[in-house]
């Protein structure tokens, strides 16, 4: 678990390790999550992580494209020539994207209306075209969707924990639930774009000291 | 006139596109090492923000009329070959710049800003002026926030930070006040 010395690169090379479902599934929530390890997807990450049912909307919203596209990728990876596969992975992304508009305006307008053009914006989250170019055109059907499914999972986990605690201390409520009462003064800094940066900070910091702790533990154990 | 000022100012500090909106966080924490590369990107970015701006009007006015639902999917396919052209100009006049900037060049595709721009210029229904000037001012309140955020990192190149607060958390908190001053233009929204 050194993972936070080591960045995963996104592009690699090659096809990935052979690994089983379960990892590759598990991989995208801890060892390389996109939101906390690899910085990928960073404006929908600070956008709309205000409120905890944006957060979730969003990590949803994501994982359905993920698993979508690394499904089409990894199906059409054999006929897509390398020269304009970019362009094809976008327009899959992107027809996935629209899918998921649509249904999120059918099924809850108001957070589709707060959510606004971040939703049409997923197309541009970099971690989508990282994850089709670096892994679902490399893998057969089963790992594709298994990696889309850990990386969209991994990121709903980032942004709910996120948007959590942006809202818990910047409104004072968790899901539009107020939690700590009348004589709570919010500290609305954190709901405004400057504390999105703050806070993911924070995260960032918090990730970096626990695994720094781990590290140091573990090297005791051993000497 | 005035509402081209207006839109002009308010793209460029009061909703800065990077630090008030979010919009385009990928390079500016990835390319804001040194100043050189980072207003140079910013230029490149504005370039293609003024080509979408363009496209986007006359994708919106002629072409999308009757189908808007394939709008997301007819802006990223004018932003990738809009990119892909400023790549072969960079490629062939600017090689050492080119080489500089390395995968950020392409990865203005998956710009946010880019995309964002043209989605804010129809939900705004601006002009082919309004749509251009408003691409000004927010190519130059890109390039604004990459030269700032670049001149500040290039500092903190010899400071003593705290271990854990190494990496990019620190950039993080930096962007925080960054955005935070930016936050001071708020006030000049609430006239109009």
């Amino acid at each position: 678990m050194t993972a936070v010395s080591a960045p995963a690169e996104p592009l690699v090379p090659g096809a990935p390790p052979s690994a089983t479902l379960a990892q590759d599934v598990w991989r995208g929530i801890s060892r390389e999550n996109p939101v906390v390890i690899q910085m990928l997807g960073m404006c929908p990450t600070m956008a709309v992580t205000n409120l905890l049912a944006n957060g979730i909307a969003m990590g949803l919203a994501t994982t359905f494209v993920m698993v979508g596209s690394g499904l089409f990728v990894s199906l059409f990876r054999r006929y897509i020539a390398s020269e304009v596969r970019i362009t094809s992975y976008i327009l899959i992304i992107a027809t996935f994207v629209t899918l998921a508009d649509m249904i999120l305006a059918a099924t809850f307008p108001t957070i589709s209306k707060a959510l606004g053009p971040f939703m049409p914006l997923i197309v541009a989250n970099c971690l989508l075209l990282g994850r089709a170019e670096a892994f679902a055109a490399k893998v057969g059907l089963a790992r594709a969707v298994a990696d889309g499914f850990g990386m969209g999972m991994g990121f709903t986990v980032s942004l709910s924990a996120l948007s959590a605690f942006r809202e818990l201390l910047g409104r004072g409520s968790l899901l539009g639930v107020d939690l700590l009462g009348p004589r709570y003064e919010p500290w609305v800094f954190l709901v405004l774009p400057p504390g999105g940066f703050f806070a993911l900070g924070m995260l960032l910091i918090t990730v970096a000291w626990v695994a720094g702790r781990r590290a140091r533990r573990r090297a005791k154990a051993v000497a | 006139m005035s509402t081209l000022a207006w839109i002009f100012v308010s793209t460029l500090v009061v909703n800065n596109f990077t630090l008030v909106m979010f919009l385009g966080l990928c390079s500016f924490f990835g390319v804001t090492a040194k100043v050189e590369t980072a207003w140079r990107l910013g230029l490149a970015n504005t370039f293609v923000l003024l080509i979408t701006a363009v496209s986007a009007w006359v994708l919106n006015t002629y072409v999308l009329t009757r189908t808007p639902f394939l709008r997301t999917i007819a802006f990223i396919v004018v932003i990738a070959s809009g990119v892909q052209i400023v790549e072969m100009a960079v490629r062939k006049h600017f090689p050492v710049l080119f080489r500089q900037l390395g995968i950020y060049l392409p990865l203005i595709t998956t710009n946010c800003a880019i995309l964002g721009l043209a989605l804010f210029q129809t939900s705004r229904h601006y002009t082919l002026v309004e749509g251009i000037v408003f691409a000004l001012g927010a190519g130059f309140g890109l390039t604004l926030a990459l030269s700032l955020m670049a001149s500040i990192r290039e500092r903190l190149e010899l400071a003593d930070v705290p271990a854990v607060a190494r990496r990019m958390g620190l950039v993080l908190i930096v962007a925080s006040s960054l955005s935070m001053a930016f936050m001071g233009f708020a006030g000049m929204g609430s006239g109009q």
